[in-house]
């Protein structure tokens, strides 16, 4: 049996997957990029190895994406997260034709095509604005974990207002909603609603088609996905592991390259 | 040894270099130089690149233009420096960046040509943003000279009787001012000529865009670039045309003889906006190596679009319409049609879309116009964000993401 790697090196955490022959994911992993993408490259692949309880040999074709993507000597291949993150999400759910990434470092949304083709896509200007770093600060500042946020957000009983979406401002908003002892919850609950307000922008720059997946670590956070869904007006879809699509997309290239090489 | 050999490499990809490179380097060269000479001996006059500097000619001006020094200061990767300048003396980093250039030059005397000529008179014309109208007014009050100032009406639809006889009146309010400055008497028939100098020199820059049409394309994007310093700073001299002419003599041969501009001309790009200075080697290397090729632009175009309506019988009314129906002073209904037209007269497959930072009037409305076209021509299309000539408000990584996203749309 033949069997395909992706690995997908982003700001925060690097993932990879391992598919066979049939594109079935046979193991996955999450690890921290740290310091080193090389390094966590190699982690990250180790470890989807393990988890799929095959040998290194036994992987034929590995393509690599996310901004670390240049610096994994392991790859045959390298292509942009952005026609990575499409054909991941288009293999797990074939309906959607709008994809909203939400990562460490940016966030983008892509309109896919029927064969899981990049159609059109836009993504967040040159700051932290609308990106997972922004909560992980917001997180760090309130003293809660990433993991914490979306069900307190949930159970927010009001909003706090954050007019701002720039990181810097918004953090110096919270540090005065926390003077005033405003709820914890219902500040990330504003925190939620900056994040969507921005995000959703971008949405509506390209358009809304077919039906809408997550992706990315923030698809994790229920608060963000349901403020997400309300916005739109229209449910969206989120994988068990949403951090993974990326590299299931890296791997799905690389499983189409080896059968072009062939 | 080692002396002189160039520290940067062409790309393998690029075909031969234009050997009117040469002769243009040689003409802006020596403007500059002239401008030594020129304090003094001859009145001076600043003016904006959309300024109708055809009235300033008859008046023997040496013309400078701080817009085409902030470019030359963007692609000598000066300007987070002079920029700087000017921010120290209290300028927003939003500010457009050839006009933080321009007052970071006022306050440090730092330039890449040595010295600039002390104006005489300021000239701004409204018709491409109304920063040059506050930028030029604090040089005025700097160098306590006088500013001409010509207010363009934007165009809705349709240009208006009163909007010319206004503008009409305006260029003739200024003759009597320039008179007393340059101690010249003006000289109608002389004017006349060098508006029809102009027309032509403007026209022949348009048959030079238009061989771009030939496949392989004899000339890139980035070659127009250069090669739009003349009619941008020489319009209306003797000697910008003569340099086109020149020019297109030698685009049509390398046309008749299917030389490209580069090697393996796969995919035809548009380019919107005004040019990424400092980015201009580095681009025209990562295009040409994937076969792509920018055969045409909006900012190239702009040059060449409306001057022509100049007529050398009616001097001052086909300046008035020339000059208030650039691109930049024009509805966005036109925009888009105008990069339709482009699009399909020079077969683009592609569209490369320059939001620049400085310059507010042409990169608003970029992510309507590119729905639009996208929607309307089904080309692949991208937005880069980035500055004219600051290369602080430029991220390479996050430009190539998109960069290279754009790519594999493109080659599917």
């Amino acid at each position: 049996m033949n069997y395909f790697g992706g690995i997908d090196v982003g700001a925060i955490s690097t993932e990879a997957v391992i598919i066979d022959e049939g594109d079935e994911i046979s193991g996955y992993s999450i690890v921290e990029t740290g310091a080193n993408s090389t390094d966590a490259a190699d982690e990250a692949f180790g470890k989807a190895l393990l988890a799929a309880g095959i040998h290194r040999d036994a992987v034929s074709f590995i393509g690599a994406t996310g901004y670390g993507r240049v610096s994994v000597p392991l790859a045959n291949k390298t292509v942009t997260e952005i026609s990575c993150h499409a054909l991941g999400a288009k293999y797990l759910f074939p309906d959607i034709g709008t994809v909203i990434d939400i990562g460490g470092q940016d966030s983008k949304v892509i309109c896919v095509g029927d064969s899981g083709k990049v159609l059109d896509f836009t993504m967040n200007d040159k700051c932290a604005a609308g990106t997972g770093r922004f909560l992980e600060v917001m997180a760090s500042k309130l003293r809660v974990s990433l993991e914490e946020m979306g069900g307190l957000s949930l159970h927010a009983k009001a909003e706090a207002h954050i007019s701002s979406v720039c990181t810097v401002f918004a953090e110096s908003e919270v540090v005065s909603l926390v003077a005033k002892n405003h709820p914890k919850e219902e500040i990330i609950k504003g925190l939620s609603r900056a994040i969507t307000n921005r995000v959703s922008g971008m949405v509506k720059a390209v358009g809304v088609y077919g039906e809408v997946t997550m992706s990315g670590g923030v698809a994790k956070n229920r608060g963000v996905v349901t403020l997400m869904e309300e916005q739109l007006g229209k449910p969206i879809r989120v994988y068990t592991e949403p951090q993974i699509v990326g590299a299931l997309g890296a791997a799905l290239f690389a499983r189409r390259q080896s059968r072009a090489v062939k | 040894m080692g002396k002189k050999r160039r520290l940067r490499k062409e790309s393998a990809s690029l075909g031969p270099p234009l050997t009117s490179n040469r002769s243009l380097k040689e003409l802006m060269a020596t403007h500059y130089l002239l401008s030594r000479y020129a304090q003094g001996a001859m009145p001076v006059a600043w003016v904006t690149s959309g300024a109708p500097v055809e009235i300033l000619r008859p008046f023997d001006f040496y013309t400078f233009y701080p817009e085409n020094h902030g470019a030359l200061c963007g692609a000598q990767k000066m300007g987070p420096e002079l920029c700087a300048e000017a921010e120290e003396h209290g300028y927003h980093q939003d500010l457009c960046s050839y006009a933080r250039i321009d007052l970071g030059h006022y306050f440090s005397g730092k330039t890449p040509v040595g010295r600039l000529p002390k104006p005489d008179l300021l000239f701004a014309a409204n018709n491409i943003c109304q920063t040059v109208v506050y930028w030029y007014k604090a040089l005025a009050e700097y160098w306590k000279i006088p500013l001409i100032l010509f207010d363009t009406p934007y165009n809705f639809g349709e240009i208006s009787e009163v909007d010319i006889s206004y503008m009409v009146r305006q260029l003739e309010e200024m003759i009597p001012l320039l008179e007393q400055i340059s101690k010249i008497r003006f000289r109608y028939k002389r004017f006349r000529k060098i508006v029809g100098i102009a027309r032509e020199a403007s026209l022949t820059w348009g048959e030079v865009l238009s061989t771009m049409k030939a496949r392989p394309s004899p000339m890139t994007i980035f070659d127009a670039f250069i090669h739009l310093a003349p009619i941008v700073s020489l319009r209306g001299l003797p000697a910008a045309l003569e340099h086109y002419q020149g020019l297109l003599a030698e685009l049509k041969d390398r046309v008749a003889q299917g030389v490209g501009a580069i090697k393996n001309e796969r995919w035809r790009l548009m380019w919107d906006n005004i040019a990424i200075w400092y980015k201009m080697r580095d681009f025209s290397n990562l295009f040409a190596e994937r076969g792509m090729n920018f055969v045409t632009a909006t900012y190239t175009n702009a040059w060449t679009e409306t001057i022509g309506y100049l007529d050398e019988t009616k001097p001052f009314e086909s300046m008035a319409k020339a000059y208030s129906l650039v691109i930049l002073n024009n509805n966005l209904d036109h925009r888009l049609q105008l990069m339709e037209r482009l699009i399909q007269e020079f077969q683009v497959d592609g569209l490369v879309i320059h939001s620049a930072r400085s310059c507010k009037p042409y990169s608003v409305g970029q992510y309507d116009l590119r729905r639009l076209i996208t929607e309307r021509l089904q080309i692949p299309t991208v937005v880069i964000e980035a500055d004219i000539t600051d290369s602080r408000a430029y991220s390479e990584e996050q430009a190539m993401v998109r960069l290279e996203a754009f790519f594999e749309t493109l080659e599917g």
